[in-house]
């Protein structure tokens, strides 16, 4: 990956609409007189954002949407007169979405592009690579991974994850709905990775606690191709079907178990993550008619969209189905992306509440943002109101469940916050900065 | 379900598994018989079959409405496409390496990022789906033994897809005809004699050369059908190769060096193995002791199930 | 004469790393560092591919090995740093041991193979046992715990140095070993087996000393590497990591004690500068792989001692 500025030319195949934006973007501020664009700052030079980005690897559907996602708000942020004066400038380094490349490029970002903080990473196993490298290097390291890391402890007081809910909160908010609405006998199928992991243990235990019980639970190995000799495994009796895949492999996962359960399936409720950046017109997925999703954000447009959902779609160029405006084909990673979104603006705020100068700021960044506590829904915020805890460095927000009507979802029910919460499990403040 | 069923169904997936590994292998037994190197990029010639395949029917669906012809012209151009730049690889580099086994492991390597690169560039990094041209639910009757004698049931989640017999029966088609094509024509007759000996081959005025660069080719050829009968059942994407290189080398080993008989036991081995275990264990327990169970063989029978040892 | 002038190349490397490390900017100095301890793994692996001349495909179990040999009694048992560096050094013994008594029934392909399957087998295994391992996301070893007899590990002058002193104790046991019967039975199997039996030589001896050796090796770089970045996941366990060695040794030269070193270090800076450059960049390393299979066949250090410097160990 190079080291791109925002404004670089971007790259295939949204290029046609980028360039537009872009040559809109560009009209806009050369129109400024060059001394009103940046008023008021002390130093003109840029502020440098490391982009850790899975360009390449396993997470690289994710990271081309993290990335039109960013490139989308800076654009905004630059425009509105960037930060604290200062422009801010995009360093993106692909990390392969490997944990020994991660670590390699959170130190290029720090020793090498003089960047001021890392950001965006989404992969958990690139998050526990690089996040001791950004602990001794003193990098504030903003990630977007939705993994329970950060808040569990594992991580160091640089690591926060300030933009997007993680899977903890996410699972512990749908268990009530499952419980209610679907039935009390849960089957759980999910990839046996520490994502799934965390599922399978957090959701047992708040089903358990909603008088409902697991009865199976199936964690498939990550190289499978075929699925459907073991959803012979799933007991006659289960009432509802937990799914949560990743990886390339998720639609054959969803429509082998179509084409298992036929025309007699149970109730079905699954992670948009199996289906994430898919097309739920995709042939094989009629059978999802009918089922739930959990979402993180709504991908299709609801009746009563919020305004700031419309400025966030538009900014980036999104239809009402979710996908790229200029090539309905290509969904976007809707319920995951505008974490990238949102952790843009915290850093802009959280630098703005510290005056922040420079690298020798870092430490008081790292501060400010963890003083913030409630952030409003509003443009900055598109997904809804949040929560910041600044002791865990996690930030809490409300979930969607959504259901498949005429091949599009349509939200049922919308968790509040404090459905998420759940204790303390570190108070990151404790260590030195 | 019950543990009959249950195991019919393992064993009916395992060979849906073993029926697109047999002509994978194959391929790569080919090459490894005849030219005696490891392609490493095998593997992504069967990427570029099921993204090719991806391309072609989409581009074909769009041109003529959608049915069945845009999976026709997939199974017909992109094995030949493959084939062609897979001669193109083999003319501008294994040929000017001398087939040296240890520089064509490097210089596949290479291949393979090329390749990889490539496809994420041109097709991107999503998994796409390609339409089967037929896909019904055959749901499968069950034998069961009640009080009043043996009766047929239907049981709960019993079933195949009328496609997955098709990719089974055209597997078995394509891997005769590459029997036929050793064992009773002139070209394969070349292709046996290379194999045995490329000195004597050469002094018999075999044009070596080009016999490597068809086999290459051939090999690459199969690898690319495999992967455009595999994506109406699992998608395109463009690290699907690395799997499957893994799965395949491991079939060419243990049914034995260049026998194609020993190749297609060695999927069905693998690829029903994989599905019984997988109804006694838990799945990631389940691979790994099929893993290690493929590998005992191969301890305890170092030379393969079939052919001489692997030297 | 000869030997001295040897001693003198590699010592002389030795002492060029060692100035390196007042003279490198911080990237490049952290870089470096890391190269040494992969290019450690690449030297391990050199003992059984480049003088014994089995080509094994599972190296990256043993690197895990010693990696998880490392962290695992360190996050659950609380070990300090130096017990637990000889903990996953002697999983990785452990482990290439019974690996190389069922792997040594088989030649050639067939050890290929086998080696991959077990490799296969021990990842899949680190994601079963998800508990302990956290699996893919895999753990973290404190900065506090990475004290190595009173030497801060996290801090880039100790760590280079560190990685440095493995390094140096690689290098020379590899200079050490090729100069002995040992290491010349190995080379006699290499070019021969049959031969080396017929003259008498066990074999099948040999060859498991070679593993275990080259496993343990292999291991050692593996724990190192877990506490000098603190961080043992399951994604070097996978058969890319597998791969590596086997890249970096053919493309520094095979059979050489320098060549492991050189193929890192151009792998990484290939991979790193080309990324500067395209997002392609996995295209131009493709592309500059073939370029030298077809003009520096026998890799880097391969060359030197084809053109200029026969005798290079």
């Amino acid at each position: 990956m190079p080291v791109t500025k925002t404004d670089a030319a971007p790259r295939s195949p949204a290029r046609r609409s980028a360039i537009k934006t872009l040559a809109a973007a560009a009209a806009g501020t050369a129109s400024l007189p060059l001394w009103a664009r940046y008023a008021g700052a002390e130093s003109a030079a840029p502020i440098r954002i490391g982009f850790q980005m899975h360009a390449t690897g396993i997470g690289a559907a994710y990271g081309r949407w993290y990335d039109r996602t960013t490139r989308a708000a800076l654009r905004l942020i630059n425009e509105a007169g960037g930060i604290n004066g200062r422009p801010v400038e995009l360093v993106t380094e692909d990390d392969g979405t490997d944990p020994k490349r991660g670590a390699e490029v959170v130190e290029k970002f720090a020793s090498l592009h003089r960047c001021d903080v890392g950001y965006g990473t989404l992969f958990s196993h690139v998050v526990m690579g690089s996040a001791p490298r950004a602990g001794e290097l003193k990098l504030p390291y903003f990630v977007v991974s939705e993994g329970h890391h950060v808040a569990s402890g594992a991580l160091n007081r640089w690591t926060l994850q300030p933009g997007i809910t993680d899977v903890k909160s996410q699972v512990l908010a749908m268990a009530p709905f499952v419980r209610e609405n679907l039935g009390r006998k849960v089957t759980m199928i999910f990839p046996d990775y520490a994502f799934g992991h965390d599922h399978r243990d957090f959701f047992s235990e708040a089903i358990e606690a909603q008088g409902g019980e697991v009865v199976a639970k199936l964690a498939i190995p990550p190289t499978e191709t075929s699925f459907t000799k073991y959803f012979a495994k799933i007991p006659r009796e289960t009432e509802v079907i937990y799914h949560v895949m990743v990886g390339p492999s998720v639609l054959t996962f969803v429509k082998e178990m179509g084409e298992f359960f036929g025309p007699s399936r149970p109730e079905i409720f699954g992670f948009i993550d199996s289906l994430e950046s898919v097309d739920l017109q995709s042939p094989g997925l009629d059978f999802l008619e009918g089922t739930y999703f959990w979402e993180g954000m709504p991908r299709y447009v609801q009746p009563d969209q919020t305004e700031f959902d419309r400025h966030y779609r538009a900014a980036i160029g999104i239809d009402e189905n979710g996908a790229l405006a200029a090539d309905p084909s290509d969904v976007s990673a809707y319920a995951h992306m505008f974490g990238c979104w949102e952790t843009l603006y915290v850093i802009k705020a959280g630098m703005e509440a510290c005056g922040y100068r420079g690298p020798d700021d870092r430490a008081a960044l790292v501060e400010a943002v963890e003083a913030m506590t409630e952030m409003p829904l509003s443009n900055e915020h598109p997904q809804g109101a949040k929560l910041f805890n600044g002791r865990t460095h996690q930030v809490f927000g409300p979930q969607y469940i959504s259901k498949v009507e005429n091949g599009r979802l349509v939200v049922q029910a919308e968790t509040p916050i404090e459905a998420g919460f759940y204790p303390d499990e570190v108070d990151y403040t404790t260590q030195s900065l | 379900m019950e543990f009959g069923p249950h195991l019919m169904l393992a064993v009916l997936e395992g060979a849906v598994t073993a029926a697109v590994l047999a002509l994978m292998a194959s391929g790569l037994s080919l090459v490894f018989g005849v030219m005696r190197v490891v392609n490493v990029a095998h593997g992504q010639f069967f990427m570029l079959g099921a993204v090719l395949a991806w391309a072609v029917s989409s581009a074909v669906s769009s041109a003529l409405g959608g049915g069945a012809f845009g999976f026709v012209a997939a199974v017909l151009l992109a094995p030949v496409i493959a084939g062609a730049l897979a001669v193109a690889a083999d003319l501008t580099v294994l040929k000017r390496v001398g087939y040296d086994p240890e520089r064509t492991i490097v210089a596949t390597i290479g291949l393979l990022y090329i390749l990889q690169q490539a496809a994420l560039m041109t097709y991107g990094p999503e998994a796409r789906p390609v339409a089967p041209p037929f896909n019904d639910r055959l749901a499968l009757p069950w034998v069961a033994f009640g009080p009043e004698g043996p009766r047929l049931i239907w049981p709960w989640g019993l079933s195949i897809t009328s496609y997955k017999l098709f990719v089974m029966g055209a597997a078995a088609a394509v891997l005769a005809g590459l029997w036929a094509l050793m064992t009773r024509t002139g070209i394969g007759l070349v292709m046996r004699a290379t194999q045995l000996d490329r000195e004597t081959a050469q002094a018999f005025g075999i044009p070596v050369e080009r016999v490597y660069a068809g086999v290459f080719g051939l090999g690459a050829a199969l690898a690319a059908l495999a992967g455009v009968l595999i994506v109406p059942i699992q998608q395109a994407h463009y690290l699907m190769g690395g799997d499957a290189l893994l799965l395949s080398f491991i079939v060419v080993i243990i049914g034995g060096l260049g026998s194609l008989g020993g190749t297609v036991i060695a999927a069905l081995l693998i690829g029903l193995s994989d599905g019984i275990v997988s109804v006694f264990f838990s799945p990631t327990l389940a691979k790994i002791l099929a893993t290690l169970l493929v590998a005992l063989v191969l301890v305890f029978r170092p030379e393969g199930l079939r052919g001489k040892a692997a030297r | 004469m000869r030997g001295g002038r040897i001693i003198g190349l590699h010592l002389g490397l030795i002492a060029v790393l060692f100035a390196l490390n007042f003279l490198l900017p911080a990237y490049s100095h952290g870089t470096v560092a890391r190269v040494m301890v992969l290019a450690t793994y690449a030297m391990g692996y050199n003992i059984l591919f480049g003088y014994t001349g089995l080509l094994s495909l599972g190296h990256a179990m043993f690197f895990a090995a010693g990696m998880y040999g490392l962290a695992m009694p360190m996050t659950h048992l609380g070990l300090g740093a130096g017990p637990a560096l000889l903990t996953g050094i002697g999983a990785a013994a452990v482990l290439s041991l019974g690996v190389g008594l069922l792997a040594l029934r088989t030649r050639g392909v067939a050890f290929m193979i086998v080696t991959l399957m077990f490799a296969q087998a021990a990842w899949l295994t680190i994601l079963l046992a998800g508990r302990w391992t956290r699996g893919d996301e895999g753990v973290v070893i404190p900065q506090a715990d990475r004290v190595l007899l009173g030497l801060d590990l996290s801090d880039p002058q100790t760590r280079y140095l560190a990685a440095l002193a493995l390094f140096s104790a690689v290098l020379f046991g590899t200079l050490w070993l090729v100069r002995q019967p040992m290491g010349r039975v190995l080379v006699a199997i290499r070019e021969n087996e049959d031969r080396a039996e017929l003259l008498g030589y066990d074999t099948f001896r040999h060859k498991l000393g070679a593993v275990v050796l080259s496993g343990t090796v292999s291991g050692a770089a593996g724990a190192a590497y877990g506490l000098f970045f603190g961080y043992a996941g399951a994604s070097f366990a996978e058969t890319h990591y597998s791969i590596f060695p086997l890249l970096w040794v053919l493309l520094g030269g095979a059979g050489t004690v320098i060549g492991p070193f050189l193929g890192t270090l151009f792998m990484f800076y290939l991979i790193d500068l080309a990324s500067g450059l395209t997002p392609a960049y996995m295209l131009i390393a493709g592309v500059a792989l073939v370029l030298l299979t077809l003009f520096a066949p026998q890799g880097l250090a391969g060359e030197i001692r084809r053109r200029w410097w026969r005798g290079l160990p």
